[in-house]
């Protein structure tokens, strides 16, 4: 049986986060193409409904990376979705899906090591989930 | 698992409310959870009839009609970049090009060595001609890099320039999986992917044009901030030049000669000092600091406050009488770094510009005991005013120009040194005030702890820098100031004995290794080696130093009169205030982080901010003066084309789905979306002037009423479809 490889969908806004994951790649620092990027300009405008999509399209994990606190390019949008995500991870808990699968990082346009430990560091915390529990799962 | 995925999450209502009933003691984080469960009520339901919040008031019943998404049905073209071999060494772009060219909508792709030259563009535009293409993915480097430019290319061909979708396979895969080049390509694939699923649903987008204030705000007075002030205000732009300390100068105004030419720093400094305060187009605010900022480039907003002096700066005339009265004439000099002492009424230096008096209310008898205020009465203009109030003034600009400069790196985080432990070990900012003409010794080089000429004195270089336990970086300057110190110490005593331990002596400056050659002949010797420690004579305070030579390989010691620290330069601790308020990056170093290290040295992130001096990284004077012109250069481009043009990416209102619920108005922190007066259910409309794009209120919109250009709910969920299936 081969190892499982999780996927990842990573939700980062376009100041930070995105351009951190940037600098990692400048910075030509490695880490397994098991995260897909999607850029918005703020995480203020991710919505639940964007994490729980993302579940029942089978992603094992959703990587959410905003600038840290006080710097947000549109002043407290992390604010937002720092209590956006902690509920949404309340919501998936009673849906079956370990809250765990979501993870909010604050990860500066400078911090492109963060990034790539951030994401290595998920990558083996989904390993150990194992895979999505919906996959595989009758849409109705 | 227990529970059946069903594609509607509405049926969960029931859990969802068992879930917020305890939470419900924080109102924010309720009505945070009613913003997550609408949205997710709202869900899929995006072709049916929508039924929201079970109270009556607000029951609405719409259905989402067919809008047209974009201008015809998409014809798309994939270009996908080798970046050189940057790209297409890891990922196999012929393999991604056939993935692509086998989506519906997609009618034409292609790769090319390099998509962003002349002849990429040239194949985009003759293929958007020769395909009818409509929209256009390019597969190459970060969106952040080269958005603009691909844009133009779409707009040369009549087509809108946000038609363009973008996706990074060099930044986010070639480079991060180099040894991975079978998944690369993979993820390249399901990128790509992405890319095609989003384009479908672009939608041309107009650009607003807004007005520019022809003024700009130049924040910190050093050589950085009156350059750039002097050039901008020579364009012919009104300049508000805000000075946190009582005069501007910088440290620079601190230095005595600079190298490599000895040039006096007063002589080439005061004349621009005083060519501020002269020209018309200057608004000096000395003793001021900047507050708060909001708007956007064009047309910002800044409050300064301009701290009260207790003079009143229209009737002094610097004539000094006050200091001269003053009983209290022991305070440590700033300016001089404590070398020196001033009165209570003060000026940091004779040449200060403004030529104001600044009564120290910390220290002033009439502020902590009640008593004295003989400056008032001796002041023959009658310009001392006790009463005087810190005065909020709020400017209008379109450009902003960050001069903050730097903070000398404070030796005490090096206890190994003695610094402050022994009176003979001194930094290389104080050996500048003890060896300068206007300094507290009259220009004498004399050792602090008895006031005699040293014989033999030591400068130790990388104090702070090139340090792992400190600063990582090498702060540029300290070389050349310490050899040029090691000069100017020959040249008063040409019998003394001159020595600089160093790592590397880093001379690159223009005539910089042509003066390091002529010190070593006046006999400056150099020493390779790092200084481990530092120790005092306690008899005659004279000093031991312990270093290890590494051209010798021996670990030495050798006793000095005095000793030079040469402490390196670090981001101002209060600089952090202009990065908050404006949203600044900061690099890994904390210094201010340029939009480009390469092609944009001098613009920020923010559009109308830009970046000079030692505040954007150490930098000798040459390069700073330098800089600062470029900033200046770049800061009037706004102001001379009179009008900026905005990201069309902002949120729009549906009428037709808003159910007056006023969540928008409350999640947005720019006032740019709230209820339509003029409508009589009072929806919700987008001030579009205001509105930044951030997309909060979409997110927050409880009746998906919002639509984020450039990010809509449909786009994101088509990509997300994307990233999760695996190509084939």
């Amino acid at each position: 049986m081969t190892e499982f490889e999780p996927v990842i969908i990573g939700l980062t806004c376009n100041w930070c986060a995105y351009a951190g994951a940037d600098l990692a790649g400048t910075s030509k620092i490695q880490y397994p193409p098991n995260i897909r990027i999607i850029r918005v300009m703020c995480t203020g405008r991710i919505e639940p409904e964007f994490i729980f999509d993302a579940f029942r399209m089978g992603a094992d994990g959703v990587l959410i990376g905003g600038c840290h606190l006080g710097d947000c390019h549109y002043q407290e949008g992390n604010y937002k979705t720092a209590l956006r995500v902690s509920i949404t991870r309340e919501v998936l808990k009673s849906l079956g899906i370990e809250p765990e699968r979501v993870r909010l990082e604050w990860i500066s346009a400078s911090e492109g090591k963060k990034f790539s430990e951030t994401v290595k560091s998920f990558i083996e915390e989904i390993r150990r989930l194992g895979p999505n529990p919906l996959k595989g799962a009758p849409e109705a | 698992m227990q529970i059946v995925w069903t594609s509607t999450l509405h049926s969960y209502m029931p859990i969802f409310v068992s879930f917020l009933h305890p939470l419900q003691q924080s109102q924010f984080l309720f009505y945070c959870c009613l913003i997550s469960l609408s949205s997710l009520h709202a869900g899929k339901a995006l072709n049916r009839p929508i039924l929201r919040f079970q109270s009556s008031s607000w029951v609405r019943t719409v259905s989402r009609t067919g809008k047209s998404r974009g201008p015809e049905e998409p014809r798309i073209g994939v270009f996908i970049c080798h970046c050189g071999s940057n790209i297409a060494d890891i990922v196999d772009v012929k393999e991604v090009v056939d993935f692509a060219s086998k989506f519906p909508n997609v009618v034409f792709a292609v790769d090319e060595r390099y998509v962003c030259s002349e002849p990429g563009q040239a194949l985009i535009r003759e293929n958007i001609r020769k395909h009818k293409l409509n929209r256009v993915i390019v597969a190459s480097c970060s969106p952040r890099m080269h958005e603009t430019t691909f844009r133009k290319a779409l707009e040369a061909e009549g087509l809108n320039p946000f038609l363009l979708e973008i996706t990074n396979l060099r930044e986010q895969c070639s480079w991060v999986h180099m040894h991975e080049p079978r998944k690369a390509t993979q993820k390249a694939k399901v990128l790509v992917a992405s890319a095609i699923a989003k384009a479908t649903l672009l939608e041309p987008l107009t650009p607003m044009k807004f007005s520019v204030t022809p003024a700009a705000l130049v924040i910190g007075g050093g050589i950085a901030g009156i350059q750039a002030s002097l050039d901008l205000a020579n364009i012919g732009f009104k300049v508000h030049l805000v000075e946190k300390t009582p005069s501007i100068g910088g440290h620079m105004a601190q230095l005595d000669k600079t190298f490599p030419t000895l040039d006096c720093s007063a002589c080439i400094l005061t004349p621009k000092m005083v060519d501020v305060s002269r020209h018309p187009n200057i608004t000096l605010w000395s003793y001021s600091e900047v507050e708060s900022i909001s708007g956007f480039i064009g047309n910002f907003k800044a409050t300064i406050v301009e701290k009260a002096r207790y003079i009143n700066k229209s009737l002094c005339t610097g004539c000094g009488t006050c200091a001269s009265k003053c009983p209290v004439k022991t305070i440590p000099n700033e300016f001089d770094l404590g070398l020196g002492t001033r009165s209570v009424a003060y000026i940091p230096f004779p040449q200060a510009v403004p030529l104001i008096y600044t009564i120290d209310k910390e220290n002033c008898l009439y502020f902590t005991k009640g008593v004295c205020r003989v400056c008032e009465k001796t002041c023959p203009f009658k310009a001392v005013d006790f009463n005087q109030q810190d005065k909020k003034v709020e400017i209008e600009v379109g450009t902003i120009v960050i001069a903050t400069g730097y903070d000398l790196f404070d030796a005490n985080r090096k206890p190994e040194y003695g610094y402050k432990q022994y009176k003979n070990v001194l930094t290389n900012l104080e050996f500048e005030r003890l060896i300068s003409a206007a300094g507290p010794t009259g220009g004498q080089l004399v050792r602090p702890s008895d006031g005699r000429a040293p014989k033999k004195i030591a400068f130790v270089q990388c104090i702070g820098s090139r340090d792992i336990l400190t600063n990582p970086y090498c702060s540029r300057v300290c070389c050349m100031a310490s050899v040029k110190q090691a000069h100017q110490a020959k040249e008063k005593y040409p019998d003394a004995k001159v020595f600089v331990f160093y790592i590397d002596l880093r001379t690159f400056g223009k005539g910089y290794e042509e003066f390091l050659w002529r010190v070593q002949e006046e006999g400056v010797n150099l020493v390779r080696g790092k200084v481990a420690e530092i120790y005092r004579k306690p008899k005659d305070e004279n000093l031991t130093v312990l270093f290890e030579d590494t051209l010798l390989g021996q670990t030495r010691e050798m006793d000095f009169d005095m000793v030079i620290l040469a402490a390196g330069l670090e981001p101002r601790v209060d600089a952090q205030q202009i990065q908050k308020a404006l949203k600044l990056s900061m690099s890994p170093d904390s210094f201010f982080l340029e939009a480009h290290p390469k092609l944009r040295p001098v613009e920020t992130h923010i559009a109308g901010v830009y970046l000079c001096g030692c505040a954007q990284g150490p930098k000798d004077i040459p390069d700073v003066v330098a800089q600062a012109s470029a900033a200046a250069s770049q800061a009037s481009i706004p102001l001379i084309q009179g009008e900026v043009v905005s990201e069309p990416t902002i949120a729009y209102v549906d009428k037709e789905l808003c159910c007056s619920c006023k969540i928008c108005e409350s999640v947005c922190v720019y006032d740019a979306i709230e209820a339509d007066e003029t409508d009589e259910e009072k929806r919700a409309k987008v001030n579009e002037a205001l509105c930044v794009g951030c997309g909060s209120c979409a997110a927050a919109c409880p009746a998906r009423a919002i639509t984020m250009y450039g990010f809509t709910k449909e786009q994101i969920s088509k990509q997300l479809a994307a990233l999760l299936t695996e190509p084939t």
